[in-house]
Protein backbone atom coordinates (compact mmCIF):
# COMPACT_ATOMS: atom_id res chain seq x y z
CA UNK A 1 0.00 0.00 0.00
CA UNK A 2 1.48 3.26 -0.97
CA UNK A 3 0.33 5.37 1.84
CA UNK A 4 2.73 3.29 3.85
CA UNK A 5 5.65 5.09 2.01
CA UNK A 6 4.32 8.39 3.09
CA UNK A 7 3.73 7.07 6.83
CA UNK A 8 7.60 5.69 6.43
CA UNK A 9 8.86 8.72 5.24
CA UNK A 10 7.60 11.00 8.11
CA UNK A 11 8.93 8.09 10.67
CA UNK A 12 12.28 8.69 9.03
CA UNK A 13 11.83 12.44 9.70
CA UNK A 14 10.65 11.86 13.15
CA UNK A 15 13.65 9.45 13.93
CA UNK A 16 16.19 12.15 13.42
CA UNK A 17 14.18 14.40 16.31
CA UNK A 18 12.59 12.68 18.56
CA UNK A 19 14.87 13.08 21.61
CA UNK A 20 14.09 16.59 21.97
CA UNK A 21 10.21 16.00 22.83
CA UNK A 22 9.94 12.42 24.36
CA UNK A 23 11.05 13.87 28.10
CA UNK A 24 8.73 16.89 27.61
CA UNK A 25 5.70 14.45 26.13
CA UNK A 26 6.68 12.40 29.36
CA UNK A 27 6.94 14.96 32.31
CA UNK A 28 4.90 17.46 31.45
CA UNK A 29 1.55 15.32 32.16
CA UNK A 30 3.45 13.62 35.21
CA UNK A 31 4.19 16.91 36.28
CA UNK A 32 0.41 18.85 35.80
CA UNK A 33 -1.53 15.44 36.81
CA UNK A 34 0.05 15.42 40.16
CA UNK A 35 -0.30 18.57 40.64
CA UNK A 36 -4.18 18.20 39.70
CA UNK A 37 -3.90 15.08 42.04
CA UNK A 38 -2.01 16.28 45.03
CA UNK A 39 -3.52 20.09 44.74
CA UNK A 40 -6.15 21.15 43.69
CA UNK A 41 -7.81 17.43 43.71
CA UNK A 42 -7.36 17.85 47.52
CA UNK A 43 -8.92 20.87 47.30
CA UNK A 44 -12.11 20.05 45.52
CA UNK A 45 -12.07 16.89 47.78
CA UNK A 46 -15.24 14.74 47.81
CA UNK A 47 -17.39 17.21 46.19
CA UNK A 48 -15.28 16.30 42.55
CA UNK A 49 -18.14 15.20 39.86
CA UNK A 50 -18.11 11.62 39.41
CA UNK A 51 -17.08 11.31 43.08
CA UNK A 52 -13.88 9.27 42.63
CA UNK A 53 -11.55 11.99 42.83
CA UNK A 54 -10.62 14.88 40.70
CA UNK A 55 -7.92 13.25 39.30
CA UNK A 56 -9.66 10.77 38.06
CA UNK A 57 -12.30 13.09 36.27
CA UNK A 58 -9.84 15.60 34.79
CA UNK A 59 -6.59 13.29 34.08
CA UNK A 60 -9.10 10.87 31.05
CA UNK A 61 -10.55 14.55 29.56
CA UNK A 62 -7.07 15.70 29.30
CA UNK A 63 -5.98 12.54 27.61
CA UNK A 64 -8.42 13.43 24.83
CA UNK A 65 -7.46 16.64 24.95
CA UNK A 66 -3.56 16.21 24.66
CA UNK A 67 -4.53 14.18 21.45
CA UNK A 68 -6.63 16.95 20.08
CA UNK A 69 -3.65 19.35 20.09
CA UNK A 70 -1.14 16.89 18.76
CA UNK A 71 -3.45 16.63 16.36
CA UNK A 72 -4.13 20.30 15.75
CA UNK A 73 -0.38 21.05 15.53
CA UNK A 74 0.54 18.89 13.75
CA UNK A 75 -2.47 19.96 10.63
CA UNK A 76 -1.58 23.45 10.98
CA UNK A 77 2.10 25.31 10.53
CA UNK A 78 4.05 21.93 9.51
CA UNK A 79 1.22 20.72 7.22
CA UNK A 80 1.05 24.19 5.18
CA UNK A 81 4.95 24.46 5.34
CA UNK A 82 4.71 20.29 3.34
CA UNK A 83 2.19 21.86 0.43
CA UNK A 84 3.63 25.25 0.40
CA UNK A 85 7.16 26.74 1.88
CA UNK A 86 8.88 23.72 1.53
CA UNK A 87 6.25 22.48 -1.35
CA UNK A 88 7.31 18.45 0.11
CA UNK A 89 4.23 17.22 -1.15
CA UNK A 90 4.82 18.58 -4.58
CA UNK A 91 7.77 16.02 -4.83
CA UNK A 92 6.23 13.46 -3.41
CA UNK A 93 2.82 14.01 -6.07
CA UNK A 94 5.90 13.72 -8.93
CA UNK A 95 6.23 10.09 -7.99
CA UNK A 96 3.58 7.26 -7.97
CA UNK A 97 1.65 8.75 -4.82
CA UNK A 98 -1.10 10.00 -5.69
CA UNK A 99 -3.22 12.37 -3.21
CA UNK A 100 -5.15 9.71 -1.45
CA UNK A 101 -2.29 7.89 -1.12
CA UNK A 102 -0.79 11.00 0.83
CA UNK A 103 -3.34 12.08 2.37
CA UNK A 104 -3.78 8.42 4.10
CA UNK A 105 -0.26 8.10 4.64
CA UNK A 106 -0.47 11.50 6.49
CA UNK A 107 -3.49 10.46 8.67
CA UNK A 108 -1.93 7.00 9.84
CA UNK A 109 1.21 8.48 10.61
CA UNK A 110 -0.91 11.76 12.91
CA UNK A 111 -2.54 8.28 14.35
CA UNK A 112 0.95 6.91 15.15
CA UNK A 113 1.71 10.08 16.74
CA UNK A 114 -0.84 10.45 18.95
CA UNK A 115 -0.57 6.71 20.05
CA UNK A 116 3.02 7.79 21.49
CA UNK A 117 1.55 10.89 23.13
CA UNK A 118 -1.54 9.55 24.39
CA UNK A 119 0.09 6.48 25.32
CA UNK A 120 2.61 8.37 27.26
CA UNK A 121 -0.14 9.87 29.16
CA UNK A 122 -2.28 7.07 29.82
CA UNK A 123 1.10 5.52 31.58
CA UNK A 124 1.07 8.61 33.36
CA UNK A 125 -2.08 7.86 34.50
CA UNK A 126 -1.76 4.57 35.12
CA UNK A 127 1.58 5.30 37.34
CA UNK A 128 -0.57 7.92 39.61
CA UNK A 129 -3.07 5.46 39.92
CA UNK A 130 -6.11 6.35 37.45
CA UNK A 131 -7.41 3.42 36.26
CA UNK A 132 -6.83 0.36 34.89
CA UNK A 133 -4.87 -1.37 31.95
CA UNK A 134 -7.63 -2.68 29.43
CA UNK A 135 -10.36 0.11 30.25
CA UNK A 136 -7.41 2.53 30.01
CA UNK A 137 -6.69 0.92 26.00
CA UNK A 138 -10.03 1.52 25.40
CA UNK A 139 -9.75 5.53 26.79
CA UNK A 140 -6.76 5.56 24.70
CA UNK A 141 -8.37 4.62 21.61
CA UNK A 142 -10.88 6.97 21.92
CA UNK A 143 -9.09 9.80 22.71
CA UNK A 144 -7.08 8.70 20.03
CA UNK A 145 -9.99 8.94 17.31
CA UNK A 146 -10.93 12.16 19.09
CA UNK A 147 -7.68 13.40 17.49
CA UNK A 148 -8.26 11.66 14.40
CA UNK A 149 -11.66 14.06 14.25
CA UNK A 150 -8.99 17.16 14.68
CA UNK A 151 -6.38 15.97 12.24
CA UNK A 152 -9.18 15.56 9.25
CA UNK A 153 -10.61 18.50 10.23
CA UNK A 154 -7.96 20.94 10.75
CA UNK A 155 -6.15 19.71 7.64
CA UNK A 156 -9.08 20.58 5.30
CA UNK A 157 -9.23 24.16 7.00
CA UNK A 158 -5.10 24.44 6.34
CA UNK A 159 -5.35 22.99 2.69
CA UNK A 160 -7.73 25.97 1.92
CA UNK A 161 -5.09 28.43 3.81
CA UNK A 162 -2.94 30.81 2.02
CA UNK A 163 -0.70 32.34 4.52
CA UNK A 164 -1.53 30.23 7.85
CA UNK A 165 -2.17 33.63 9.18
CA UNK A 166 -5.59 32.47 9.93
CA UNK A 167 -4.27 29.51 12.57
CA UNK A 168 -4.04 31.94 15.42
CA UNK A 169 -7.79 32.66 15.04
CA UNK A 170 -8.50 29.33 14.90
CA UNK A 171 -6.21 28.64 18.19
CA UNK A 172 -7.50 31.51 20.17
CA UNK A 173 -11.10 31.22 19.10
CA UNK A 174 -11.93 27.26 18.28
CA UNK A 175 -9.38 24.90 20.13
CA UNK A 176 -8.65 26.97 23.34
CA UNK A 177 -12.53 27.20 24.31
CA UNK A 178 -12.83 24.04 23.42
CA UNK A 179 -10.27 23.02 25.78
CA UNK A 180 -12.04 24.85 28.56
CA UNK A 181 -15.55 24.20 28.07
CA UNK A 182 -16.46 20.97 26.45
CA UNK A 183 -16.60 19.12 29.66
CA UNK A 184 -12.93 18.57 29.87
CA UNK A 185 -12.45 20.40 33.48
CA UNK A 186 -16.28 20.44 34.39
CA UNK A 187 -19.46 19.28 33.69
CA UNK A 188 -21.13 21.26 30.99
CA UNK A 189 -24.05 21.23 33.14
CA UNK A 190 -22.14 23.87 34.88
CA UNK A 191 -22.43 25.87 31.76
CA UNK A 192 -25.12 28.60 30.97
CA UNK A 193 -28.17 26.77 29.41
CA UNK A 194 -28.07 28.56 26.14
CA UNK A 195 -24.47 27.10 25.72
CA UNK A 196 -24.79 23.04 26.27
CA UNK A 197 -26.02 22.72 22.97
CA UNK A 198 -23.22 24.37 21.71
CA UNK A 199 -20.54 22.13 23.94
CA UNK A 200 -22.48 18.95 22.94
CA UNK A 201 -21.72 20.04 19.42
CA UNK A 202 -18.21 19.76 19.64
CA UNK A 203 -16.40 16.40 18.95
CA UNK A 204 -14.07 16.99 21.92
CA UNK A 205 -16.98 16.63 24.49
CA UNK A 206 -18.00 13.11 22.80
CA UNK A 207 -14.30 12.29 23.43
CA UNK A 208 -13.88 13.28 26.41
CA UNK A 209 -17.20 11.19 27.37
CA UNK A 210 -15.66 8.07 26.26
CA UNK A 211 -12.04 8.49 27.43
CA UNK A 212 -13.32 8.91 31.26
CA UNK A 213 -16.37 6.71 30.52
CA UNK A 214 -13.55 4.01 30.30
CA UNK A 215 -10.94 5.16 32.74
CA UNK A 216 -13.27 5.44 35.41
CA UNK A 217 -15.06 2.75 34.06
CA UNK A 218 -18.60 4.65 34.45
CA UNK A 219 -19.45 3.73 30.48
CA UNK A 220 -21.33 0.74 29.25
CA UNK A 221 -20.53 0.01 25.70
CA UNK A 222 -23.91 0.42 24.79
CA UNK A 223 -23.74 4.02 26.02
CA UNK A 224 -20.85 4.19 24.14
CA UNK A 225 -22.13 4.11 20.93
CA UNK A 226 -23.82 7.69 19.93
CA UNK A 227 -20.56 9.05 20.74
CA UNK A 228 -18.57 7.19 18.76
CA UNK A 229 -21.31 7.02 16.14
CA UNK A 230 -20.91 11.02 16.03
CA UNK A 231 -16.85 11.14 16.17
CA UNK A 232 -17.01 8.48 12.96
CA UNK A 233 -19.14 10.66 11.29
CA UNK A 234 -17.43 14.06 11.57
CA UNK A 235 -14.49 12.42 10.53
CA UNK A 236 -15.89 10.51 7.58
CA UNK A 237 -16.81 14.55 6.74
CA UNK A 238 -13.87 15.77 7.43
CA UNK A 239 -11.61 13.16 5.69
CA UNK A 240 -13.91 14.25 2.28
CA UNK A 241 -13.37 17.74 2.62
CA UNK A 242 -9.62 18.08 3.39
CA UNK A 243 -9.22 15.35 0.40
CA UNK A 244 -10.89 17.43 -1.71
CA UNK A 245 -8.79 20.61 -0.38
CA UNK A 246 -5.81 18.57 -1.35
CA UNK A 247 -6.55 17.75 -4.54
CA UNK A 248 -7.64 20.94 -5.63
CA UNK A 249 -4.31 22.97 -3.90
CA UNK A 250 -2.14 20.09 -5.11
CA UNK A 251 -3.30 18.87 -7.86
CA UNK A 252 -5.46 21.31 -10.20
CA UNK B 1 2.18 -0.97 -24.64
CA UNK B 2 4.22 1.43 -27.62
CA UNK B 3 6.26 0.57 -29.86
CA UNK B 4 9.58 2.22 -30.85
CA UNK B 5 8.91 4.40 -33.40
CA UNK B 6 5.45 6.18 -31.70
CA UNK B 7 7.08 9.29 -29.58
CA UNK B 8 7.93 8.93 -26.04
CA UNK B 9 5.28 12.38 -25.75
CA UNK B 10 1.99 12.65 -27.95
CA UNK B 11 0.21 15.82 -27.47
CA UNK B 12 -2.93 17.19 -29.96
CA UNK B 13 -4.95 19.85 -28.80
CA UNK B 14 -3.70 20.34 -25.49
CA UNK B 15 -5.21 22.80 -23.39
CA UNK B 16 -4.86 23.84 -19.98
CA UNK B 17 -7.66 26.15 -18.15
CA UNK B 18 -7.64 27.71 -14.69
CA UNK B 19 -11.07 29.00 -14.78
CA UNK B 20 -11.20 31.54 -17.55
CA UNK B 21 -7.90 31.83 -17.81
CA UNK B 22 -6.20 29.95 -20.99
CA UNK B 23 -2.86 28.80 -19.80
CA UNK B 24 -2.25 26.12 -22.80
CA UNK B 25 -4.20 26.34 -25.89
CA UNK B 26 -4.27 23.63 -28.27
CA UNK B 27 -0.62 22.73 -28.50
CA UNK B 28 0.10 19.96 -30.72
CA UNK B 29 3.75 18.26 -30.10
CA UNK B 30 5.89 15.25 -30.54
CA UNK B 31 8.35 14.39 -28.20
CA UNK B 32 10.57 11.42 -29.93
CA UNK B 33 12.78 8.52 -27.78
CA UNK B 34 16.22 10.12 -26.70
CA UNK B 35 15.71 13.38 -27.70
CA UNK B 36 16.09 16.52 -25.73
CA UNK B 37 13.52 18.94 -25.88
CA UNK B 38 13.03 22.15 -25.24
CA UNK B 39 10.16 24.58 -24.44
CA UNK B 40 11.04 28.26 -24.80
CA UNK B 41 9.25 31.58 -24.05
CA UNK B 42 9.19 34.21 -21.81
CA UNK B 43 6.81 33.91 -18.34
CA UNK B 44 3.63 33.33 -18.45
CA UNK B 45 4.05 31.46 -21.99
CA UNK B 46 2.27 28.28 -20.56
CA UNK B 47 5.43 26.06 -20.26
CA UNK B 48 5.63 25.26 -16.89
CA UNK B 49 1.61 24.37 -17.01
CA UNK B 50 2.80 22.00 -20.64
CA UNK B 51 4.85 19.99 -18.09
CA UNK B 52 3.07 19.67 -15.30
CA UNK B 53 0.65 17.97 -17.51
CA UNK B 54 3.82 16.11 -18.77
CA UNK B 55 4.57 14.82 -15.34
CA UNK B 56 0.48 14.36 -14.07
CA UNK B 57 0.61 16.86 -11.08
CA UNK B 58 -2.05 18.65 -13.08
CA UNK B 59 -5.29 17.24 -15.05
CA UNK B 60 -5.74 17.77 -18.80
CA UNK B 61 -8.45 20.36 -18.96
CA UNK B 62 -9.28 19.56 -23.22
CA UNK B 63 -7.74 17.84 -26.05
CA UNK B 64 -5.50 14.03 -26.31
CA UNK B 65 -1.81 13.61 -24.36
CA UNK B 66 -0.18 10.21 -24.68
CA UNK B 67 3.19 9.60 -22.39
CA UNK B 68 4.60 6.57 -23.08
CA UNK B 69 1.69 5.01 -24.41
CA UNK B 70 -0.56 6.04 -21.55
CA UNK B 71 -2.92 8.48 -20.65
CA UNK B 72 -2.33 10.68 -17.91
CA UNK B 73 -6.19 10.85 -17.42
CA UNK B 74 -5.95 7.22 -16.20
CA UNK B 75 -1.92 5.93 -15.99
CA UNK B 76 -0.84 8.68 -13.61
CA UNK B 77 0.69 7.07 -11.03
CA UNK B 78 2.13 4.20 -14.05
CA UNK B 79 3.55 7.30 -15.93
CA UNK B 80 4.68 9.26 -12.77
CA UNK B 81 6.74 5.83 -12.16
CA UNK B 82 8.42 6.22 -15.36
CA UNK B 83 9.44 9.98 -15.26
CA UNK B 84 11.74 11.94 -13.31
CA UNK B 85 10.92 15.79 -12.36
CA UNK B 86 13.46 18.52 -11.84
CA UNK B 87 10.72 21.45 -10.66
CA UNK B 88 11.47 25.06 -11.27
CA UNK B 89 11.65 26.07 -7.50
CA UNK B 90 13.43 23.15 -5.14
CA UNK B 91 11.20 21.02 -3.11
CA UNK B 92 13.68 18.95 -1.39
CA UNK B 93 13.00 17.14 1.72
CA UNK B 94 14.67 19.75 4.42
CA UNK B 95 14.06 17.61 7.02
CA UNK B 96 15.81 14.88 5.69
CA UNK B 97 19.83 14.42 4.75
CA UNK B 98 21.41 14.92 1.39
CA UNK B 99 21.36 10.90 1.40
CA UNK B 100 18.10 10.59 3.06
CA UNK B 101 16.69 12.60 0.48
CA UNK B 102 17.35 10.24 -2.28
CA UNK B 103 16.94 6.95 -0.30
CA UNK B 104 13.57 7.87 1.13
CA UNK B 105 12.33 9.23 -2.14
CA UNK B 106 13.25 5.70 -3.97
CA UNK B 107 10.86 4.10 -1.50
CA UNK B 108 7.78 5.94 -2.99
CA UNK B 109 8.69 4.44 -6.35
CA UNK B 110 9.05 1.01 -4.55
CA UNK B 111 12.57 0.44 -4.95
CA UNK B 112 14.23 -1.65 -1.95
CA UNK B 113 15.97 -0.31 0.68
CA UNK B 114 18.73 -2.25 -0.42
CA UNK B 115 19.02 -0.57 -3.99
CA UNK B 116 17.68 2.63 -2.98
CA UNK B 117 21.60 2.68 -1.01
CA UNK B 118 22.84 1.16 -4.28
CA UNK B 119 21.43 3.77 -6.15
CA UNK B 120 21.80 6.80 -3.91
CA UNK B 121 25.68 5.93 -3.67
CA UNK B 122 26.08 6.03 -7.39
CA UNK B 123 24.02 9.23 -7.99
CA UNK B 124 25.42 10.82 -5.20
CA UNK B 125 29.52 10.37 -7.17
CA UNK B 126 27.18 10.83 -10.23
CA UNK B 127 26.53 14.28 -9.19
CA UNK B 128 29.47 14.90 -7.23
CA UNK B 129 27.77 15.19 -3.49
CA UNK B 130 29.63 12.00 -2.26
CA UNK B 131 31.39 14.08 -0.06
CA UNK B 132 28.07 15.78 1.32
CA UNK B 133 25.60 12.42 1.69
CA UNK B 134 25.33 12.96 5.88
CA UNK B 135 24.95 16.37 5.34
CA UNK B 136 21.45 18.87 5.65
CA UNK B 137 19.94 20.13 2.67
CA UNK B 138 19.88 23.46 3.96
CA UNK B 139 23.63 24.01 4.14
CA UNK B 140 23.91 23.02 0.28
CA UNK B 141 24.94 25.62 -1.90
CA UNK B 142 22.39 26.46 -4.72
CA UNK B 143 23.96 24.25 -7.10
CA UNK B 144 24.68 21.68 -5.12
CA UNK B 145 20.51 21.78 -4.51
CA UNK B 146 20.12 21.54 -8.11
CA UNK B 147 22.29 18.55 -8.08
CA UNK B 148 20.72 16.58 -6.28
CA UNK B 149 17.29 17.72 -7.04
CA UNK B 150 18.49 16.09 -10.77
CA UNK B 151 20.02 12.69 -8.94
CA UNK B 152 16.85 12.78 -7.25
CA UNK B 153 14.92 12.85 -10.70
CA UNK B 154 17.47 10.08 -11.61
CA UNK B 155 16.16 7.57 -8.65
CA UNK B 156 13.73 5.23 -10.66
CA UNK B 157 15.97 5.15 -13.52
CA UNK B 158 13.44 7.00 -15.49
CA UNK B 159 12.85 7.30 -19.32
CA UNK B 160 11.79 10.87 -19.41
CA UNK B 161 13.64 13.85 -17.63
CA UNK B 162 11.30 16.81 -17.16
CA UNK B 163 13.40 20.01 -16.44
CA UNK B 164 11.89 23.03 -15.45
CA UNK B 165 14.19 25.82 -15.83
CA UNK B 166 16.90 23.78 -14.34
CA UNK B 167 19.93 26.41 -14.01
CA UNK B 168 18.11 29.29 -13.37
CA UNK B 169 19.60 31.43 -10.67
CA UNK B 170 23.14 29.23 -10.99
CA UNK B 171 26.24 30.74 -11.30
CA UNK B 172 28.44 30.02 -14.55
CA UNK B 173 30.20 27.15 -13.26
CA UNK B 174 27.19 25.56 -12.03
CA UNK B 175 25.74 25.53 -14.89
CA UNK B 176 28.22 24.17 -17.23
CA UNK B 177 28.38 21.35 -14.70
CA UNK B 178 24.88 20.82 -14.66
CA UNK B 179 25.14 21.11 -18.96
CA UNK B 180 27.84 18.39 -18.92
CA UNK B 181 25.43 15.94 -16.78
CA UNK B 182 22.36 16.07 -18.96
CA UNK B 183 24.78 15.71 -22.24
CA UNK B 184 25.66 12.54 -20.80
CA UNK B 185 22.68 11.15 -19.94
CA UNK B 186 21.52 12.37 -23.28
CA UNK B 187 24.06 9.97 -24.43
CA UNK B 188 22.57 7.42 -22.04
CA UNK B 189 19.44 7.57 -24.34
CA UNK B 190 17.25 9.48 -21.56
CA UNK B 191 14.75 11.47 -22.91
CA UNK B 192 15.01 15.69 -21.61
CA UNK B 193 12.23 17.82 -21.69
CA UNK B 194 13.32 21.78 -20.73
CA UNK B 195 11.86 24.73 -20.64
CA UNK B 196 14.21 27.65 -20.32
CA UNK B 197 15.10 31.13 -21.15
CA UNK B 198 18.30 30.94 -21.73
CA UNK B 199 19.40 31.07 -25.34
CA UNK B 200 22.36 29.22 -25.05
CA UNK B 201 20.94 26.97 -22.89
CA UNK B 202 18.92 25.87 -25.49
CA UNK B 203 21.27 25.84 -28.22
CA UNK B 204 23.46 23.69 -26.03
CA UNK B 205 20.69 21.16 -24.95
CA UNK B 206 18.22 21.07 -27.60
CA UNK B 207 17.88 18.67 -30.49
CA UNK B 208 14.43 20.62 -31.34
CA UNK B 209 12.74 23.13 -29.70
CA UNK B 210 9.40 24.73 -29.91
CA UNK B 211 9.20 28.80 -28.51
CA UNK B 212 5.76 29.27 -26.87
CA UNK B 213 4.08 32.77 -26.70
CA UNK B 214 0.53 33.45 -24.81
CA UNK B 215 -0.10 29.98 -24.34
CA UNK B 216 0.55 28.94 -27.85
CA UNK B 217 3.16 27.29 -30.13
CA UNK B 218 4.50 29.76 -32.45
CA UNK B 219 7.75 27.80 -34.15
CA UNK B 220 9.43 24.93 -33.78
CA UNK B 221 12.32 23.27 -35.40
CA UNK B 222 15.87 22.40 -34.55
CA UNK B 223 18.05 25.36 -33.04
CA UNK B 224 20.05 25.86 -36.14
CA UNK B 225 16.40 25.27 -38.40
CA UNK B 226 14.82 28.34 -36.66
CA UNK B 227 17.45 30.39 -36.99
CA UNK B 228 18.37 30.09 -40.84
CA UNK B 229 14.80 30.72 -41.56
CA UNK B 230 13.91 32.89 -39.35
CA UNK B 231 16.29 35.42 -39.27
CA UNK B 232 19.23 36.47 -41.29
CA UNK B 233 22.79 34.94 -41.24
CA UNK B 234 24.22 37.90 -38.83
CA UNK B 235 23.31 41.07 -36.61
CA UNK B 236 24.98 44.43 -36.25
CA UNK B 237 24.76 45.47 -32.65
CA UNK B 238 25.15 49.15 -32.65
CA UNK B 239 24.73 52.14 -30.14
CA UNK B 240 24.37 55.57 -31.02
CA UNK B 241 24.45 59.10 -29.57
CA UNK B 242 20.94 60.49 -29.42
CA UNK B 243 21.85 63.11 -31.88
CA UNK B 244 23.30 59.93 -33.95
CA UNK B 245 19.92 58.68 -34.18
CA UNK B 246 17.86 61.82 -34.66
CA UNK B 247 19.94 62.08 -37.67
CA UNK B 248 20.01 58.60 -39.08
CA UNK B 249 16.95 59.74 -41.66
CA UNK B 250 16.58 55.96 -42.99
CA UNK B 251 19.90 55.13 -43.30
CA UNK B 252 20.09 51.77 -40.87
CA UNK B 253 17.18 50.41 -43.08
CA UNK B 254 19.23 50.70 -46.55
CA UNK B 255 22.32 49.11 -44.50
CA UNK B 256 19.90 46.11 -43.39
CA UNK B 257 17.34 43.97 -44.21
CA UNK B 258 15.64 44.07 -41.16
CA UNK B 259 16.16 46.61 -37.67
CA UNK B 260 14.88 45.58 -34.31
CA UNK B 261 14.87 48.84 -32.02
CA UNK B 262 15.96 47.87 -28.01
CA UNK B 263 15.83 50.18 -25.50
CA UNK B 264 19.73 51.08 -25.45
CA UNK B 265 20.84 49.69 -28.79
CA UNK B 266 19.78 49.00 -32.77
CA UNK B 267 20.40 45.06 -33.94
CA UNK B 268 20.84 44.89 -37.15
CA UNK B 269 19.87 41.80 -39.30
CA UNK B 270 21.88 41.03 -42.26
CA UNK B 271 23.74 38.72 -44.36
CA UNK B 272 27.37 40.56 -43.81
CA UNK B 273 27.59 42.32 -40.71
CA UNK B 274 30.70 44.15 -41.86
CA UNK B 275 29.68 45.13 -45.15
CA UNK B 276 26.64 46.94 -43.69
CA UNK B 277 28.55 48.75 -41.00
CA UNK B 278 31.26 49.75 -43.52
CA UNK B 279 28.20 51.09 -45.52
CA UNK B 280 27.36 53.25 -42.49
CA UNK B 281 30.81 54.83 -41.52
CA UNK B 282 31.11 55.90 -44.87
CA UNK B 283 27.82 57.65 -45.34
CA UNK B 284 29.17 59.92 -41.68
CA UNK B 285 27.45 57.57 -39.41
CA UNK B 286 29.30 57.69 -36.02
CA UNK B 287 28.77 54.84 -33.27
CA UNK B 288 29.23 54.52 -29.99
CA UNK B 289 30.36 50.90 -30.09
CA UNK B 290 29.40 48.74 -32.79
CA UNK B 291 29.40 44.87 -32.67
CA UNK B 292 29.48 41.63 -35.22
CA UNK B 293 27.75 38.64 -34.59
CA UNK B 294 26.35 35.60 -35.56
CA UNK B 295 22.49 35.13 -34.90
CA UNK B 296 20.98 33.38 -32.11
CA UNK B 297 18.53 31.71 -30.55
CA UNK B 298 17.59 35.10 -29.21
CA UNK B 299 17.37 36.79 -32.22
CA UNK B 300 14.85 34.26 -33.20
CA UNK B 301 12.82 34.73 -30.12
CA UNK B 302 12.72 38.70 -30.51
CA UNK B 303 11.72 37.91 -33.67
CA UNK B 304 8.57 35.59 -33.46
CA UNK B 305 7.57 36.93 -30.09
CA UNK B 306 8.49 40.67 -30.49
CA UNK B 307 9.96 41.40 -27.22
CA UNK B 308 13.03 40.18 -25.20
CA UNK B 309 12.75 36.94 -23.14
CA UNK B 310 13.70 38.12 -19.29
CA UNK B 311 11.00 41.05 -18.84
Amino acid sequence: MRANRVFYRNARVYARTWRSGVFFSFFQPLLFLSAIGFGVGKLIGADAPGGRGYLAFLAPALLAAACMQTATFESTYPLLGKIQWRRTYEAILATPISVKDLFAGEIRWLAMRMLMVGGTFAAVMLLLGVGRTPWMAASLFAAILTGLVFATAISAFTARSKTGSEFNWLFRFVITPMFLFSGTFFPIDRLPEYLQPVAILTPLYHGVILARGFATETLTAYESVPHFAYLLLVFGAAYWLALRGFTKRLAS
Amino acid sequence: MQTASEPLIKARGLTKKFGSFVAVDAIDFDVHRGEAFGFLGPNGAGKTSTMKMIGCASPVTAGEMSVAGMSPRTHASQIKARIGVVPQLDNLDAELTVRQNLEIYARFFDISKHEARKRADELLDFVQLTEKAEAEVESLSGGMRRRLTIARALINEPDLILLDEPTTGLDPQARHLLWERLYRLKQKGVTLVITTHYMDEAEQLCDRLVVMDKAKIVTEGTPRQLIDSSVSKEVLELRLSDAQTASLDGLLEEASERIEKLPDRFLLYTEDGEKSLAFLHSRGVETLSALVRRSTLEDVFLQVTGRTLVE
